[in-house]
């Protein structure tokens, strides 16, 4: 019975491989007529993602979107990513890639600093690009990080001018976690509010969470109640939970708005049949323009180590182009103080203000 | 019920049928099995087919190694309560309370290096062993389910090993989401410099625990009497065996185990204090190991080692283009098949009563 078995196994397995092996020369064939035609050298570009893959709606998909924007420009360049199946893993796939020799190595947000960092020890020569980090050391690693108190201080001038014109007295801020990184979120946000109102109250709760919706909208609702009528959140997933009660709050006829952060958010905020949103308008965080840029660099020979920082001014944080609920006055006033960031007339803070009778 | 099937041929058996399963999703699904194979096997010889004029290279092997570790460790957790009749599904607590225990000690303590990792290791080892100690003892006692019991534990362990880290451990203030890194003297040294792989002494310690598992079931009284437990406990209590504290016992050895994976994983590979998002899946893969393993010290090693196979050649797999799912697909397939074992020694049980025909023909 044994050998019927083993027999029928093999048989199989031998029929599988010869029907693959067939595929495979197919497949080499193909590859060795594209590499005869485009003499240019190939350059490999890996990326490495967290357990959510480049489908995440966030830090991974925007950065694999850049790298594919910069693909699709230049002839000559491959990408390919591995997906982490769990936080061990960081450093075994970055590993990997770094000893199939790719032109660049790619990995998107904080959770990835040890391991790139080790990887940057193991292979010096080895250049990386790593997005929202910048103490980590190595001559060939490109460190991305985001102004995103100037992003964050024109999403407050616009709530601020919508709540002037509405004759409302407050406005909310939901923050994910307090760090050096979050502050500067917290501290674009309130000077941009004052500059265009004053008197403005804001109110401000830390969330101490980024992936808690429940807890978003628990802060939402608190500061609504309390008279707040936009709320801006830096908080990743918890911040679904704020979106999601002010379209509730919208859907019930209240008028209430909320402020999408690093992708437009704007389609996050839909409700009813109208297609109507409650994201008054997003502070963008183009995660994508620094992942472009580096294989951009890559390629034509420029590619620098150290810290890259992407300002207003680079196209790294922004508003949306399109803004449907925001009124044309307050993006006409956007854009001005845009344009003064820009030329250097008004510099932004990275430090928030904290004790301010302002602040609730 | 025929003996004559041994758990280990039933165990190899699943593993062909989900091989077999991997490699026709793969056809199926126009990509190439060879590269498939190609991606397993150079997580285990660091042998590239695919680019035969490289050299062999190491760091895949010891990467699958570094794999093994924790789920062998985790499935030698689930087969040693589970040869007591008790089922552990809190592999994933008690891998978070080690690991965390394991931190405190390695931020907190001040001594040279070999103490200080041993020292690590036995503290997360203990932390397991009191999440294993819980369960157990109401189990014993009160007649609580286990499984209830575990599953909850796995919350509050990831839960009250994220409030103690905040609490009492220095934060690291760049990321503000894990520990400062640990003192050079609380982490496991890696075995070799000659690859980027973290593949450390971590090793020595599942050995240990391997043989120890097979001595404490195998050659002990004690190991009699809780196999015994787990055969017949009403019969072991009859026979004037301690029922009551070998569940406790088996339990808390369990947590150990557990408790240790999480200790090896976070001074070897993390080398800081973490905080937990969510879980790793260590305690819930011991699971698999343990039933394809047929939770006996060899078979747990064999199979840990191939669970890790599909899980660092599951990652390879992306480097020839096969989405990493397809590994995972070939583990469901192969626990699958383990679990419908009885089908399968009744399909066994067939072809033998057709080559009995047979031979009978041959002699008339």
């Amino acid at each position: 019975m044994k050998k019927l078995l083993v027999l029928l196994l093999t048989s199989v397995l031998a029929l599988s491989l010869v029907a693959c092996s067939n595929k495979k020369t197919t497949t080499e064939d193909t590859t060795a007529n594209t590499e005869g035609q485009t003499p240019a050298e190939e350059i490999k570009i890996g990326f490495v993602t967290d357990i959510g893959g480049i489908d995440d709606k966030s830090f991974n998909q925007t950065s694999y979107e850049g790298i594919k924007k910069a693909a699709d420009e230049l002839e000559n360049v491959t990408y390919a990513y591995l997906q982490s199946s769990q936080a061990a893993d960081y450093t075994p796939n970055l590993n990997s890639y770094a000893e199939e020799e790719v032109d660049l190595l790619v990995a998107a947000g904080f959770l990835f600093s040890d391991a790139v960092s080790e990887v940057v020890k193991s292979y010096p020569e080895q250049k990386v690009l790593i997005i929202d980090v910048n103490w980590l050391e190595g001559e060939n690693l490109q460190q991305a990080v985001f102004a995103e108190h100037e992003g964050s201080f024109l999403v407050g001038v616009a709530a601020g001018l919508t709540a002037k014109n509405a004759g409302k007295t407050a406005v909310g801020f939901v923050i994910g976690q307090e760090s050096v990184t979050m502050e500067k979120f917290w501290a674009g946000y309130q000077q941009g509010v004052w500059a265009v109102y004053p008197e403005c109250e804001i109110f401000y709760d830390n969330a101490d969470d980024f992936g808690s919706p429940e807890k978003g909208k628990t802060l939402a609702a608190k500061q609504y109640n309390a008279g707040a009528y936009i709320v801006y959140h830096a908080a990743g997933g918890t911040g679904n939970g704020v979106i999601a009660e002010a379209a509730e709050r919208r859907q019930a006829g209240e008028d209430v708005w909320v402020i999408g952060v690093d992708t437009d958010q704007y389609e996050y905020g839909k409700y009813g049949n109208e297609g109507k949103s409650a994201v008054l308008t997003s502070m963008l965080k183009r995660v994508d323009t620094a992942s472009y840029n580096a294989v951009k660099a890559i390629a034509d020979g420029t590619f620098k180590g150290g810290v890259v920082t992407y300002a207003l001014k680079d196209g790294g944080v922004g508003i949306p182009k399109e803004n449907p609920n925001l009124a044309p006055e307050v993006v006409a006033e956007v854009d001005a103080w845009t344009q003064k960031i820009v030329n250097g007339e008004v510099t932004v803070n990275e430090t928030a203000v904290k004790d301010d009778s302002r602040i609730k | 019920m025929n003996k004559k099937h041994s758990a280990l041929k039933i165990s190899l058996i699943a593993v062909v049928f989900g091989l077999l399963l991997g490699f026709l999703v793969v056809l199926i699904t126009g990509r190439s099995p060879m590269d498939m194979l190609y991606a397993f096997i150079r997580s285990l010889t660091g042998y590239n087919l695919a680019k035969p004029d490289k050299p062999i290279n190491l760091m895949y092997v010891f990467n699958w190694l570094l794999e093994a570790m924790p789920i062998i460790l985790t499935g030698l957790s689930v087969g040693f309560a589970y040869r007591t009749g008790l089922f552990n599904i809190g592999g994933e607590g008690q891998f978070m309370v080690g690991s965390t225990a394991a931190s405190f000690v390695a931020l907190t303590i001040n001594m040279p290096l070999v103490p200080h990792i041993i020292l690590c290791l036995v503290v997360g080892m203990l932390a397991g062993a009191l999440w294993g100690f819980i369960p157990g003892f109401l189990k014993a006692y009160h007649n609580i389910n286990e499984v209830v019991v575990c599953i909850m534990l796995n919350y509050i362990g990831l839960f009250f090993s994220n409030y103690l880290v905040r609490t009492f451990l220095e934060i690291d203030p760049n990321t503000n989401a894990r520990t400062v890194a640990f003192p050079i003297t609380a982490v496991l040294p890696k075995v070799t410099d000659m690859t980027a792989s973290q593949f450390n002494y971590g090793f020595v310690l599942v050995v240990l625990c391997l043989v120890m598992y097979w001595f404490i079931l195998e050659k002990t009284t004690f190991g009699y009497s809780l196999r015994a437990t787990g055969f017949n406990s009403e019969a072991a209590r009859f026979a004037g065996m301690k029922v009551k504290r070998n569940t406790v016992y088996s339990m808390m050895i369990a947590g150990a185990l557990s408790g240790a994976a999480g200790a090896i994983v976070v001074l070897g590979v993390f080398k800081y204090g973490r905080i937990f998002t969510l879980f790793d899946n260590y305690g819930f893969d011991g699971i698999s190991v343990a039933l394809v393993g047929a939770a006996n010290a060899v078979g747990i090693a064999l199979s840990g080692l191939l669970f890790a196979l599909l899980k660092s050649g599951g990652n390879n797999l992306q480097l020839f283009n096969i989405p990493k799912e397809i590994s995972q697909l070939i583990q469901a397939a192969i626990i699958f098949f383990v679990a419908i074992q009885y089908g399968v020694i009744l399909m066994l049980n067939k072809f033998d009563g057709f080559k009995l025909k047979l031979k009978g023909g041959k002699k008339a």
